[in-house]
């Protein structure tokens, strides 16, 4: 049948010749490119001393963002437990209560907010639905440790470092 | 022979036992390092600088590991396998010419443990006495696995030793002496015998690969079908010695064939070097000519062993009985007639 395309190969297969029946001609080509690649740069990564870039849409650890006058953004509605797949969030909501303005942002606010890291699938879906843009997946990856209760982070780790202290 | 003639020699095999320990050690890191150059990888840099003190870590490592011997292993065959496989690889050194008599203080040295006048004889028979540590824990060791790798060890062993042998043959009636220093004066300034025997030489490597159990030829320990080969059951400093085994005997050929093939301690312009230089730096010089040859040797060993993929077990018996034999035997015959008619 006649080919749609007109990139199709024919490929014939001859016997090998003396020479290359002899092996030796091959053996001393195969030897040349490892050679060349004996003088090529390192590809490796020095992982502790030398960090990849990560990518510009990497999604990793999760902060929760203060405003521009260092105000917790967060107002604990729940929309971000809500729409994550993974059931990986919970959030205790509290009031905020007089001489708290500096703190938090809104009248409601979160007095424990948890993320179990072991559950996250980093999907995004948390940012996505956030409507006071008080949580976003900017940080690295999450770290290594031993026991599975280190890997729930609450808002010590979460909650962005406080603004010019 | 004096006394001091016996100080003398004692000296030299500690020196020589010494250097071939060090050698093989830094083998394995030159190992390491060199397959990760040719994998664009940077290889062990964590010990030390560079990482050279990696092979004193692995060695540590194997001394503190647990030794395991199988309950249905036979132990004292288990523990004779790797003994004999590093008492023969280090054994090979003796016979081997490491440069010209040195005169230091007006006494003269000789740089060889012992010129016998069978010095390749000596060198295959101890060669051949290595296949046994190999069979011998693998056999000892009661595992289908170990047993298959002795097995293939011992069959591609006869069946290389034999074509290594005709092709030493050839290189015998160019020189005429068996004795490797006589050998290797023959080869004075550039006459190596590569020049005249360069089918020789690459039929001598080939089997050089093999005898080594070397990539490609690394049937007996291939860990793709044998799991361990010969040395699955072996632990601790047990399989440190059959790893050590092998980079010592690694040393041994790259010694002989830079003997035999390529001028061991000679280099061109060494008349003129050793007249400005004088009896004792001379020969230091030689010697270092030597060990420079015989790491490129390593060199190679270890580039090939990143280049080549295994060989099948027939194909292995096909190049060694039907290629290699033959080819050996053919220049024996030409060797023969250019000596006649030339």
């Amino acid at each position: 049948m006649e080919s749609l395309t007109n990139r199709k190969k024919v490929l014939e297969s001859k016997p090998l010749n003396f020479l290359e029946r002899a092996y030796l001609p091959a053996i001393a080509q195969g030897l040349a490119i490892t050679m060349k690649h004996f003088f090529k740069k390192p590809v490796t990564i020095s992982y502790p001393e030398e960090k990849r870039e990560y990518s510009e849409n990497f999604r990793g650890l999760h902060s929760l963002k203060r405003d521009e006058n260092g105000k917790e953004r967060c107002t604990a509605c729940g929309l971000c437990a809500l729409s994550c797949p993974a059931e990986a969030i919970t959030m205790i909501a509290a009031e905020r209560q007089k001489g708290e303005e500096h703190l938090y942002r809104e009248e409601k606010y979160a007095a424990v907010y948890e993320i179990n890291m072991l559950r996250c699938i980093f999907c995004g879906l948390c940012e996505e639905a956030c409507p006071k843009e008080a949580i976003y997946l900017d940080g690295p990856h999450v770290a290594s440790d031993y026991l599975r209760k280190d890997f729930i982070y609450g808002k010590d780790k979460l909650v962005e470092a406080p603004l010019n202290q | 022979m004096g006394l001091a003639d016996i100080v003398i020699k004692l000296v030299l095999i500690v020196i020589i036992f010494l250097i071939s320990l060090v050698i093989a050690m830094y083998s394995t890191y030159a190992e390491r390092k060199i397959a990760a150059f040719f994998q664009d990888r940077i290889g062990p840099n964590r010990a030390g600088p560079w990482g050279i003190l990696q092979p004193l870590a692995d060695g540590g490592k194997m001394f503190l590991k647990e030794e395991i011997i199988p309950t249905n292993a036979s132990t004292f065959l288990f523990i004779a396998g790797p003994s004999l496989a590093i008492l023969t690889a280090c054994i090979g050194s003796a016979v081997i010419p490491w440069g010209q008599a040195v005169t230091m203080g007006g006494h003269t040295f000789d740089l060889q443990v012992t010129d016998i006048n069978v010095g390749i004889l000596y060198i295959f028979g101890v060669v051949s006495l290595g296949v046994y540590g190999v069979m011998i824990g693998g056999w000892a060791s009661n595992n289908k696995y170990s047993l298959l790798g002795a097995i293939r060890a011992a069959s591609q062993n006869i069946s290389y030793e034999i074509s290594m042998g005709l092709s030493i043959i050839a290189l015998l009636m160019v020189t005429g002496t068996l004795s490797l220093k006589e050998i290797a004066e023959h080869q004075h300034g550039w006459h190596w015998n590569v020049l005249y025997q360069p089918v020789g030489f690459i039929l001598f490597i080939v089997c050089a690969f093999a005898e080594t159990n070397r990539t490609p030829f690394d049937l007996p320990e291939c860990e793709t079908e044998l799991v361990g080969g010969y040395h699955t059951e072996y632990s601790s400093m047990k399989l440190g010695f059959y790893l050590f085994a092998e980079y010592i005997n690694m040393f041994i050929s790259s010694a002989v064939m830079a003997t035999l093939y390529w001028g061991g301690y000679n280099y061109p312009g060494m008349d003129w070097v050793l007249a400005h230089t004088g009896p004792t730096i001379g020969p230091l010089i030689g010697t270092a000519v030597l060990f420079a040859k015989i790491f490129l040797f390593i060199f190679f060993f270890m580039w090939v062993r990143w280049t080549i993929p295994r060989f099948r077990y027939d194909q292995l018996m096909d190049l060694g009985w039907k290629v290699l034999i033959p080819l050996a035997i053919a220049n024996i015959i030409v060797t023969g007639l250019w000596i006649t008619f030339f």
